[in-house]
This record gives C-alpha cells, structure tokens and sequence, in this order.
C-alpha cells in the first residue's frame, strides 16, 4: 500500500469515527446529519478522484484560460 | 400594476480551443454551434435542411429606459454577421462576441427557468460532442458555464423580466438594487481570488460571485464597460406601450439547479412587489457598488450594510425581510403574477437557504454554488496543504464550470435537483407550452423551411409565391398552446396557417 493510500484509508477511518459522534448526538436532526455525513463522503470520494479528474497541469491549465470579455 | 412575470436567461459561455497554436474564440464559437446545427436529422436542424437565422428588424440595444441616452456610454453592438439561429424550442443560440451563447425562451415560472437552463446545457454539451467529433485528433472544443477568466475578464449571465410599462423606472431601480446586492448570498456561483483592478488576486483568496469585481456603476446603459447593477436597455421585446423588459446583467450562471430557480424566482416576486407599489422606501442600500463587492467578499455574511435610513443590517437580514414581504404579496394578492403554485415553493426553498445561511451554510452544498465550490476549494487546499493562492485551487474553480461530463466537477458533487434529466432532453428541442415560445418553436418543427427568419417578438414566413408575411407576436402569454396547439395541429400547410391566423 503506498502512502498516499494508507493515508485516504486513515482519512475515511477517522471519518467513520467521527460521524458515528455525530449520529449519537441526539441534538442533530436525523435528516441533516445523514445528509451532512452524504455529502461529506461524496467529498472525500471527489477529493480521492480529483487527482485524476484535475488538468495535469493545473497552473498552466489556468494561465492559458484566458477569455474576451463579452456581453 | 404587476403583470404576469414572462422569464428568460441569456447565458454566454467560456469557451477553449485546444490543440492550436492560436486559437481564435470566435471561429470556435461558430464552429460549434454550426455542429450543432448539422448534428442531426431533426426537423429544421438536419443537414441541407434549412436553418431558420435570426431577424434584427425589432433590435435597439441602445435605448435607454430613462428616456434619453446619454453622449459617454457605449451601446452595445449587434453583430448580424456571425451565426445565430432559432432552435425549436424557441431558443436563440449565437455567437455573441467572442462567446458562444443561448438564450431560453421565454418562460412562465421559475421552474420552467431551470427546465430549460438545464437543457440549454445539454445543447451546449451536444455542440462540444458534435464539433470534437469533426476536429482533427488532439483538438477539442471546451465549453465552461463560469463568468470570469480569473484574469479581469468577465462574459455575462443575464436575466429577463417582463414588467409593467407604467411602473416608474427610479422606483424599479432602488428596490431591485437592494435585492441585487443581497441576493448575492445564494446567487453567487463562488470565485477564487479578487479581479478588481491594481490588486493581487489573492487579496480575497474566495468570494461568493464571479461578477460582483466588475461592477462600477448603480446604473447605465453599458454591458462590457462600466458596468452597472441597474442596466437601463429598454427594448422589451413585446408591446412598448404596455411592457418593459428589466435586462439584469448582475447575477452569476449557475449550476445549482436550486440557485437558479430561486435567483429567479425571489427576483420576479421583487419585482411584482415593485409594481405594486408594496415595498417600504427605506430597505434601500446606501452605496450599492461598494456594498456590492463587500457582500461578495464577505464569507462570514456579518458585513453590515448601512440602509437610506441609516440603520444597519446584513444582506441576509434584508433577504429575511423581502421574503417576509413576498408571503404577504402572496396571501394578499395570489400567485397569478408571479409563476402560479410555483411561486410557493420559491418562498418555502428562499426561507429554508436564508435559514441554512444563518445556522451551516455548509448544509446548503448542492443547493448554493458558492457552499458547493468552498467545500471542493477548501477540501484540496487542506488534503495537498496548498497556500490559498496556489493556482491549482484555481484550477478547481475553473473545473467546477467545465461542461464536459466526464471532467466537470460540479457533475460529481450530487447536487440537488428540481427537474428530471428526461423532461431537460425534450425541453432541448420542444417550447415551454405557456408562452409565445410554444408558437414559435412549434412552427418552426413543422415548417422550417417556410419561415424566413424570427425573432422574439414577430416571425416571417414564406406565403406562397414571392410574398412574405410577418406574424407579429408582441403579446408574450399569447401563442401557448392553449390558444394555437388545436390551430398547429390541424393546419396542414402555412398558406392554412396564415389564413386562419388573420380570421
């Protein structure tokens, strides 16, 4: 397992952990909380792609981004 | 008095030409939407079939809704020469500058807005499969739904409201002031970095819209120069006499399909609350340029903005006051004006964001694009710890507008949605039914190759012969399919269709 990995494994670990906190919490309606902890693994999931989704060369992707003003 | 709120957006596109050594943005405009046009065998858009342009007899970007025009500004100019067709679902999609860009048709709730906003994307996606398609190998076409290129360059979205003529202009002007300031909340589709002029784009590492850094002005004429919150055209594409269009060039493109419907929707109940004369002189924002920017730039939403009677209040504060006048405007005076049932749940979703903003605005992500953005934004700058000027962070808001499906990173984030994916497909090619775009768009399915040109108030079609004949359309809730779908369906030719109309 590479570095990177084991790190994501931690990371989606430590999430399930602390999510659990969260559902315990009776104070937090049920409805946000499960939609709070959706959206925050489709995050991490995006954040896990992303790598791969993102231009290769991210600055030069933004440098050569250049527009005409319009309307 | 208000008048039932007819409804369109103009979008203009970001667009990039990769694989050239010097791409020119207007033949790629060209280039795609003309691969959308030859794409397919459906009627008016096939290939040898005839394409229906667009008519510029009616178009007068240069006046001014104030009644004079003013010798410094600079109307904007129309360009009759480049690409622009009518599509069948009574759309308008052009090159506009160095953009590519569609215009809805016209609609009749907030909902139909997003329907068809939605589906203005899907044709922009078809265009960009349509011309890689025909691309030599290593070049592509790609279309960004943004409003900035990060570099001080802006290309705009823009929102149409059909008003009541005899509404006095100043009165629009302050009270649509102070909802343009303070919708920015759940309007702004969220930029990294600062565009204002002599500043380093870091000097605000995010910031709720794209736009608010290239607005200089309360109130003009201009769309690319000096821009104004207020733009004052006044071409309202209907009756002179009985309408106004208020043209709104402030707001951002949305992706979220929930920003867009209440951008729209809080904004037509504003207005008609304006046309009624309901809304209190004070809740007018005390320099509405800087408060502009300062709302845009302010993440915690406490900046305090100072009203014409000198008390204070947060954008989100002056939004909680609107909404609370728009329940009465709807418990007092119905929803006719404003979209019908519609208009309810705009004002339910409009308290459940104000809410969300106050509490988390965190729990508002796939509802508000500027939340849905941070989180990603956020979400890498933490993982790589990057400082908030790093330009892969930009990269990421620049990829949050990609249209491509398999690249876009708002596609990924499972934002909610309104509107199901089959009914955009067909809204692509088929007319809102409840406006004059149901004519329009239907006439052009059924005979494309006997109209001439059209616009949005008049169509021209082939009568026989050498004659032509104009069919003007200047009332825009007339020609829906209640009052001309018996009439379209039984026609069998347009000489049939001419005769009945002038019976």
């Amino acid at each position: 397992m590479s570095d990177q990995e084991r790190a994501k494994q931690d990371r989606r670990q430590t999430d399930a952990s602390s999510s659990d906190e969260v559902i315990d919490d009776a104070s937090v309606a049920p409805d946000a909380t499960e939609r709070g902890e959706r959206l925050k693994n489709e995050l991490d999931e995006l954040l896990d792609e992303i790598d791969e989704v993102l231009e290769t060369n991210a600055e030069e992707f933004v440098k050569s981004y250049i527009q005409k003003g319009g309307e | 008095m208000a008048v039932p709120k007819t409804l369109g957006i103009e979008t203009e596109y970001g667009i990039v030409h990769r694989g050239v050594d010097s791409p020119n943005p207007i033949s790629a405009s060209s280039l795609l939407i003309n691969a959308y046009l030859s794409r397919s065998t459906k009627p008016g858009c096939g290939p040898g079939a005839p394409r229906v342009g667009w008519d510029f007899v009616d178009e007068s970007p240069s006046l001014d809704a104030r009644g004079f025009t003013p010798l410094d500004s600079i109307a904007p100019e129309i360009e009759t020469h480049m690409v622009n067709a009518v599509l069948t679902n009574g759309a308008r999609y052009y090159v506009d500058h160095a953009h590519p860009e569609l215009s809805t048709p016209e609609c009749a709730d907030p909902l139909s807005i997003v329907l068809q906003d939605r589906a203005a994307e899907s044709i922009l996606v078809e265009s960009m499969e349509a011309a890689n398609a025909v691309l030599p190998d290593g070049q592509e076409l790609v279309v960004y739904k943004n409003n900035s290129d990060g570099k001080g360059n802006s290309y705009g979205c823009h929102e149409n409201y059909l008003m009541d003529r005899a509404t006095p202009f100043s009165r629009i002007v302050q009270h649509a002031t102070t909802h343009f300031v303070t919708r920015q909340v759940f309007t702004g589709a969220g930029k990294v970095g600062c565009e204002l002029p002599f500043r380093d784009r870091g000097h605000i590492p995010f910031q709720l819209t794209q736009r608010a850094d290239f607005f200089e002005e309360e109130i003009g004429l201009e769309t690319t120069l000096k821009r104004p919150i207020i733009n004052t055209r006044d071409e309202p594409h209907a009756d002179p006499l009985r309408y106004r269009r208020l043209h709104v060039i402030v707001g951002d493109a949305n992706l979220c399909e929930v920003a867009t419907f209440l951008k729209v929707g809080t904004t037509a109940l504003v207005l008609a609350m304006v046309e009624d004369d309901l809304l209190d002189q004070r809740l007018a924002v005390v320099d509405p340029v800087r408060a502009l920017q300062a709302v845009s730039w302010d993440l915690t939403l406490s900046h305090p903005l100072t009203l014409s009677d000198g008390r204070t209040a947060t954008a989100v504060e002056i939004q909680w006051e609107l909404l609370a006048e728009a329940r009465k405007y709807l418990d007092d005076r119905g929803d006719a004006m404003v979209g019908g049932p519609v208009a309810h749940e705009v004002v339910r979703r409009w308290e459940s964001v104000l809410a969300g903003l106050e509490s988390d605005p965190d729990s508002l992500a796939g509802q508000v694009d500027w939340v849905t953005k941070r989180r990603v934004v956020e979400g890498v700058r933490r993982r790589h710890e990057l400082d908030p000027a790093d330009l892969k962070l930009a990269a990421v808001d620049l990829q949050y507008h990609d249209l491509r499906p398999d690249r876009s990173l708002f596609a990924r984030l499972g934002a909610e949605t309104l509107v199901d994916p089959e009914d955009v497909r067909t809204a692509a090619t088929t007319p809102p039914v409840d406006t004059r775009a149901y004519f329009r768009g239907r006439c052009l399915s059924r005979w494309p190759d006997k109209i001439v040109t059209a616009n949005w108030d008049s169509m021209v079609f082939e009568a026989g012969g050498e004659t032509l004949r104009r069919v003007p359309m200047m009332e825009p809730s007339r020609g829906t399919e209640e009052h001309v779908g018996t009439l379209l369906d039984t026609c069998e030719s347009v000489e049939e269709l001419l005769e009945r109309l002038s019976t």
